[in-house]
């Protein structure tokens, strides 16, 4: 339990679960004792699950495939075409990523990801979603006034870049592939990769420059 | 259904507030909560769009004030009990009373590596063409049903353009409500921001949706 309220509890859309925190530990507990002593679950496969969610599959695959996709236009076309295959290339397959879509940033337009809906996102290349990406604020406003939800995580685009918003209402997951950073030359993929943050896979913020990557 | 979740343009949230290095999980109940919401979904007792229909089944005041591992709890409770797995009681007390239905499948240790990596596709082959085209126009349908469905609000009566024909894929508004999988041709269709919002939307906005073929008509 030593991640409890390990957060910053200023963050005003945290504060109104936090009063449930102790209830939803107890909850939780009680419905995994209950599932154990039926035999329906294996509190064994949960450790798993959450231990390939904390360690082997994050945000990191989809920096890869977006760093060959500067590197290799052969790898950049076939990503345009048939992102599943073009990912599952590089062994990044599975849950929230058997069907893949990935959307090019160009000196025109910027691509940002939502789903209004709930939560969709694409975990085989990105890893669970960040709270903010679930919750009310993004998912509201994401479709309505994308400038503004930029603005919140410091980016601010030019007035002539087209803003095109994606809402995964279907099954298909998207990954936004950002520009290449100017100045990045000459480095190969496991530095580039090194420029990807989450966030620009999902459009809310751009890649880092080699200078503002170190 | 129009619920809490389906949240494209309400108002009133307030600001995204992005946490410097924050975690994957808050609590050490919320990594139960997924592992527990993800062995439940390998019974193979209910699909995705069940599960994604219960969570928008929690009342409106509910649903805003939990945190999304809460909605996952509360709706695993519910599909435990609508499929006989635990009774009501059960649930209350935390311990077993009594033998209830036996899944398809238990999720064991050795078997998530393998689950996770398989996922579940939901593409299915189509026997008949797509109606529409890359390039045609098409009005969304105005519909307002009391069932699941994945066509927003905000985009519905709205008039766009199809912009790629994804595929044929398992149809939502069915599979939530045991209709059968009833694969249909998905579209991502484009709107103007102007179409969406009207007056003072952002005119350099466009957003999309993927959209099954019967959410739409042609114009």
């Amino acid at each position: 339990m030593s991640h409890d309220h390990s957060h910053d509890d200023d963050d005003h859309h945290h504060h109104h679960h936090d009063n449930h925190y102790s209830d939803m530990q107890a909850r939780v507990k009680a419905l995994e004792t209950l599932l154990t002593e039926k035999g329906l679950i294996d509190p064994a496969a949960i450790d798993r699950i959450v231990e390939t969610y904390e360690t082997k599959v994050g945000p990191r695959n989809g920096a890869q495939v977006v760093a060959k996709a500067w590197s290799d236009p052969n790898f950049a076309d076939w990503l345009r075409r048939d992102a599943t295959a073009a990912i599952a290339s590089l062994g990044f397959t599975g849950r929230q990523g058997e069907h893949m879509r990935a959307v090019f940033n160009t000196p025109e337009t910027h691509n940002l990801i939502v789903c209004t809906l709930c939560s969709c996102y694409p975990w085989a290349v990105l890893g669970l979603p960040p709270v903010w990406y679930k919750a009310p604020a993004y998912r509201s406003r994401a479709v309505i006034d994308p400038r503004g939800v930029l603005a919140e995580f410091d980016l601010t685009l030019p007035q002539e870049t087209k803003i095109r918003v994606w809402d995964s209402t279907a099954e298909l997951r998207y990954l936004v592939i950002p520009e290449r950073p100017a100045a990045s030359e000459g480095m190969d993929e496991a530095a580039l990769a090194d420029l990807v943050s989450r966030d620009a896979m999902i459009g809310t913020a751009l890649a880092k420059t080699p200078e503002t990557a170190l | 259904m129009n619920g809490p979740h389906d949240l494209g343009g309400q108002m009133g949230f307030g600001p995204v507030a992005p946490e410097p290095n924050e975690p994957y999980f808050h609590a050490e109940w919320e990594k139960r909560a997924l592992g527990i919401t993800l062995s439940c979904g390998a019974f193979g007792a209910w699909n995705i769009d069940e599960s994604r229909h219960a969570r928008e089944n929690i009342p409106p005041a509910d649903y805003l004030g939990a945190s999304y591992y809460e909605i996952w709890t509360r709706a695993v409770d519910m599909l435990l009990e609508r499929h006989g797995f635990a009774t009501a009681e059960e649930l209350r007390s935390g311990h077993a009373l009594e033998q209830g239905r036996v899944p398809k499948r238990v999720l064991k240790a050795d078997m998530v590596d393998g689950a996770l990596a398989k996922g579940g596709p939901c593409d299915r082959p189509l026997d008949t063409a797509p109606l529409f085209a890359v390039g045609d126009h098409v009005r969304t349908k105005n519909f307002n049903p009391t069932g699941h469905t994945r066509l927003p609000r905000y985009a519905r009566a709205k008039i766009g353009v199809v912009e790629a024909v994804q595929g044929s894929f398992v149809f939502p508004d069915d599979n939530a409500h045991g209709r059968g999988e009833n694969p249909q041709w998905v579209y991502t269709v484009v709107f103007d921001g102007v179409e969406i919002w009207g007056d003072g939307a952002d005119p350099s906005l466009t957003v999309s949706i993927d959209a099954w073929e019967s959410y739409l008509e042609r114009m």
